[in-house]
């Protein structure tokens, strides 16, 4: 039996085919203005028994594909005991929401806490700052490794941290050192909403911001905990969704 | 059936207005209250009409931030709002405000208030120890019978304040009574239709009337349940929703949970269950209303056990399957308070539990949607 789950997320969709269980194939593309026209291109061609969706644009994919539909937390949580059976608490750093999520050993979701309502915190975070320091997001999280000494960034709110960011490089403080700080800013806010669901052990960290291998090790030395990343942590959702999709045909 | 009294009860709210009116040519008085913990016994005894104020809408909110800050909770802008562009209707008829002293947020706005219309406020003690808090808050209910018995131009005797406390715990009975009809399961009533009575009974003038339809409505409630008829399934999920207080136009968050598939069948909130005290009508009146207004378990009370004891009765009388605690922003008590709720509820029940920070704006609609759906797949 074939499932697919597509995770329809503020700035990427991702989806995923499996078949009795195993990955078949992912796909992925850019959100952009269009999630619905942007989803339909990104299944076109694929066959599948069922498809669930899960991400913002959910309800949208709901109504044009008549498909059921999951949240992100539910997703995360599935897709992270597919690939860390161990798994009992995920932290899931997306596009505009973050989110730590404790779980069962059946991958039920039994806790779970979620940013505030505007971007700190998340991947739109670190994007933004790194464009106002002038990198690519891909090459943010390596400068910032570069950095020689620890800088603190006090805001949180992306319109205030922006103007901290241009009165630090007006100081002429070093971008390296800044990307540091504005990396520590977001791994402290995750790890205080990791210590509300779950007090210790592994975590599964998902999500496109988990790509960046400055945030790993970063929350490993802030938490203090082992954190656990899938190959691809942006397919995790849609993963999870695939695999409740196949679990919602056998029942 | 539950649509003809649906009617009923928008007919006898649009007739209101005209009852108040009506008592108002008589030469007699109305005094709005914004709080609970206020007694309106007062009021009825001096043939006053009590009245809730307005203070559960969007819309006066910009009004009111020419003034207040806009970092502040929704229900003191929202009420200040109504008072200052003169929307509310029952503000209007009120002769004077009667109001306390409950957080920090409301009691510094009512000094602003008073330059739009006389506000009393009553000092109201923050914790319930009643050998330390019981005496002052009776002298400030003694006070007020004073000022209104001014206001009113009539003396208000001890009869006249029992006879009010016996008409207003029949109407509590009649809340109470309504409230509980939930308790089947299925419910017959939603979430929403139970927020539609309670908020538009409220306003009622004349409080028989209030009381008629309530209990028609339970009877016809009780009447459903017997014919196994609701618009739920013994699988629908049973919240309980605890924190601040709602109405229409503040319902977003119970609109939400229903439209994802559950059914909020109980309010531990000033809006709902908090309202369904006794008032002890063997003892002396103005001591028995100072000791059962004082024991309202609201989050301004530093303890509050009230509150922890009445979620554990509600939690087990109504089948809940789940907890939603709502704190408007910037109110610090709720907020603050929500850690105990959730030890609560996910320690000694085992439920899920979610606790939610929003105003009145709909700007935030879809991250609540996600946090609430994702609340109902833990269950």
């Amino acid at each position: 039996m074939i499932s697919a789950g597509i995770d329809i997320g503020s700035r990427s969709i991702e989806i995923a085919v499996l078949e009795d269980g195993v990955i078949r194939e992912t796909r992925k593309t850019d959100t952009g203005f269009d999630p619905i026209g942007q989803a339909r291109k990104l299944i076109h061609g694929l066959k599948y028994d069922a498809i669930l969706a899960t991400g913002y644009g959910r309800t949208l994919f709901e109504i044009e594909h008549d498909a059921p539909t999951i949240t992100e937390i539910k997703a995360h949580a599935r897709g992270a005991i597919y690939f860390f059976p161990e798994a009992r608490t995920v932290l899931d750093i997306g596009g505009q929401d973050s989110k730590a999520i404790s779980l069962n050993a059946s991958g039920n979701v039994t806790r779970f806490e979620m940013n505030d309502r505007c971007a700190a915190g998340t991947g739109k975070f670190l994007e933004i700052m790194a464009t106002a320091l002038g990198f690519s997001i891909e090459t943010f999280g390596e400068a910032a490794m570069k950095a020689k000494k620890d800088l603190t960034i006090n805001s949180m709110c992306t319109v205030f941290a922006e103007s901290e960011v241009t009165s630090l490089v007006a100081k002429g403080e070093n971008p390296n050192e800044i990307a540091r700080g504005l990396h520590i800013a977001v791994v402290k806010r995750a790890v205080s909403m990791l210590r509300r669901v779950s007090p210790g052990g592994p975590v599964v960290f998902t999500g496109g911001v988990a790509n960046n291998p400055f945030m790993g090790r970063l929350l490993a030395q802030e938490s203090n905990r082992e954190i656990w990343t899938p190959d691809h942590p942006e397919m995790n959702g849609a993963v999870g969704a695939a695999l409740l999709a196949q679990e919602m045909i056998r029942k | 059936m539950k649509q003809e009294l649906f009617k009923k009860l928008q007919q006898i709210a649009e007739q209101n207005l005209l009852d108040i009116e009506t008592h108002k040519k008589k030469g007699n008085h109305v005094v709005g209250f914004y709080c609970l913990y206020a007694p309106t016994e007062i009021a009825v005894a001096a043939n006053a009409i009590p009245l809730p104020l307005c203070g559960t809408r969007q819309a006066p909110i910009e009004a009111a931030e020419e003034v207040l800050p806009r970092n502040l909770c929704p229900l003191i802008k929202s009420s200040y709002g109504f008072a200052a562009t003169d929307t509310c209707p029952f503000f209007r008829f009120s002769d004077m405000i009667v109001a306390d002293t409950t957080c920090d947020g409301k009691k510094k706005m009512f000094e602003l208030m008073s330059a739009i219309k006389p506000v009393h406020v009553l000092q109201l003690p923050q914790n319930q120890d009643m050998a330390k808090s019981l005496s002052p808050w009776k002298d400030e209910i003694e006070n007020l019978v004073a000022v209104l018995e001014k206001l009113t131009d009539r003396q208000i005797t001890t009869e006249n304040i029992s006879l009010a406390i016996a008409l207003l715990n029949k109407e509590r009975r009649a809340k109470k009574r309504l409230m509980d009809v939930t308790k089947a399961k299925p419910s017959p009533l939603t979430g929403m239709e139970l927020v539609e009575i309670l908020f538009k009974t409220g306003f009622f003038a004349d409080k028989e009337k209030g009381i008629d339809l309530m209990n028609e409505i339970a009877d016809a409630c009780e009447q459903l349940t017997e014919k196994k008829e609701s618009p739920y399934t013994d699988k629908t999920s049973r919240i309980l929703l605890t924190g601040v207080p709602i109405g229409l136009g503040s319902d977003k968050v119970v609109k939400i949970i229903e439209q994802c598939g559950a059914n909020v069948v109980a309010f531990e909130n000033c809006s709902g269950y908090k309202q369904t005290f006794q008032v002890d009508e063997t003892k002396d009146p103005v001591l028995a209303l100072a000791e059962q207004y004082l024991s309202i378990p609201c989050s301004v009370m530093s303890p509050n056990p009230g509150r922890m004891e009445m979620l554990t009765e509600m939690i087990k009388a109504f089948s809940i399957d789940g907890v939603v605690d709502l704190t408007w922003q910037a109110c610090h008590t709720y907020n603050i308070e929500s850690y105990h709720v959730a030890k609560l509820v996910q320690d000694s029940f085992g439920l899920p539990f979610l606790h939610l920070e929003t105003d009145y704006s709909e700007s935030d609609t879809e991250q609540l949607r996600v946090r609430i759906e994702a609340f109902l797949e833990m269950m």
